[in-house]
């Protein structure tokens, strides 16, 4: 494995991203396991001629080799850096409003859940004010206004983690045909998983409740965000 | 010698009130108190929290306001006698400059929802207009 040859203790020949194109880990790692060879004996038993010799012996079936290094084996050092937790910006709390600024979604105004163990945002548009179901975004494609929906004690559930939204493994067809058409007609889209829609109606619930109660409030967040001639962000406030 | 009158109106002059444009305190208003030269005049705002300075012409801007009978060289003590007397704050923020201002000024430090709640009022106060408007024709 060693492809980058040291030119001194800890100092390799390649760079960090030269190993990472020889060692192709890109390409997916290697699955699937070879079966293993049965082990040979470790040792076997030889006749040996003399009569002081007492006939028979044990001998080891590979010889020991006669080399062995002198020197110590460099072992590479263990890192004890550790990645720390993404820090929630000070602005966003439970209820924040936020502006999406990327993605499919940028623009739209929705109302920030909570965070999840990975850093990202768990947010809901509410889905049926303006469209945008629960997902997840990162803090820095995100301007965070200092208006608040009232989420009193409402508790989310536990079950929405980064886990809930990974998607399936799914094995790649094998050609664009297939992916896209069976028997002649093209494929129907798959339907919606129900449990993931009557758990964002669970969580919108109680979000719509709150903003009913404050007027003009999900006319605002049905609305997209856009900047307008002479108007600059460093100089609005949210 | 002619003893036409001029066609302006607002002059550097003691006791002209200029609107400060520049530095810590713009957009206070201040009283001209002394003419320097043609290019700074010593301007006190004690009841605006403008203390006495030099302040140069092209960072000030001159009010239609006046306070009447302010002796040259007046210190802060009478400056502040004299304006209290007039009533030129109350002037000023009466006057539709200033409340232009404060306007422009609040309208600044709205937040999103704010602005967007100015926009439906105001598109509420355009179809109200037009609808009158079209009623009275008809």
């Amino acid at each position: 494995m060693a492809r980058s040859k040291e030119l001194v203790h800890g100092v390799g020949r390649l760079s960090r991203s030269q190993v990472f194109a020889r060692r192709a880990l890109y390409k997916g790692q290697k699955k699937g396991e070879t079966p293993k060879a049965a082990e040979p004996a470790p040792t076997k038993e030889v006749t040996v001629g003399g009569e002081k010799n007492g006939g028979k012996r044990l001998v080891p079936t590979s010889k020991a080799s006669r080399f062995y290094p002198a020197e110590d084996v460099p072992q590479p050092k263990k890192s004890r850096k550790t990645a720390n937790p993404t820090k929630l910006r000070s602005s966003i709390t439970p209820g924040t409003v936020l502006i999406l600024l990327a993605g499919r979604f940028r623009g739209k105004r929705v109302v920030f859940v909570k965070q999840l163990e990975s850093g990202l945002l768990l947010v809901t548009g509410p889905f049926k004010v303006n469209g945008v179901p629960l997902r997840r975004v990162n803090q820095a494609y995100v301007i965070a206004t200092s208006t608040k929906v009232d989420l009193g004690d409402y508790k989310v559930d536990e079950k929405f983690t980064d886990a809930y939204f990974a998607k399936g493994a799914k094995k790649a067809a094998r050609s664009a045909e297939e992916e896209f058409f069976s028997e002649g007609k093209p494929k129907e889209k798959e339907a919606f998983p129900e449990s993931k829609s009557a758990d964002q109606k669970e969580i919108d619930k109680a979000i719509l409740a709150s903003i009913k109660k404050t007027e003009h409030l999900a006319k605002y967040l049905k609305a997209s965000w856009g900047l307008s001639k002479g108007e600059y962000p460093h100089q609005l406030s949210f | 010698m002619s003893t036409q009158e001029s066609n302006f109106q607002r002059f550097v002059e003691v006791g002209r009130v200029v609107l400060l444009k520049a530095g810590p305190h713009s957009g206070h208003i201040a009283v001209i108190a002394e003419i320097i030269d043609h290019n700074r005049a010593i301007v006190d705002g004690p009841t605006t929290g403008v203390p006495r300075q030099s302040f140069p012409y092209r960072h000030l801007t001159l009010t239609p306001l006046k306070v009447k009978a302010l002796p040259r060289n007046a210190g802060s003590g009478t400056v502040k006698k004299y304006v209290e007397k007039e009533e030129i704050v109350a002037k000023w923020d009466s006057s539709s400059w200033a409340k232009k201002r404060a306007a422009v000024e609040k309208r600044r430090t709205l937040n999103d929802f704010e602005r967007f709640q100015v926009m439906i009022h105001k598109k509420g106060r355009r179809d109200r207009v037009r609808k009158l408007l079209k009623s009275s024709k008809a």
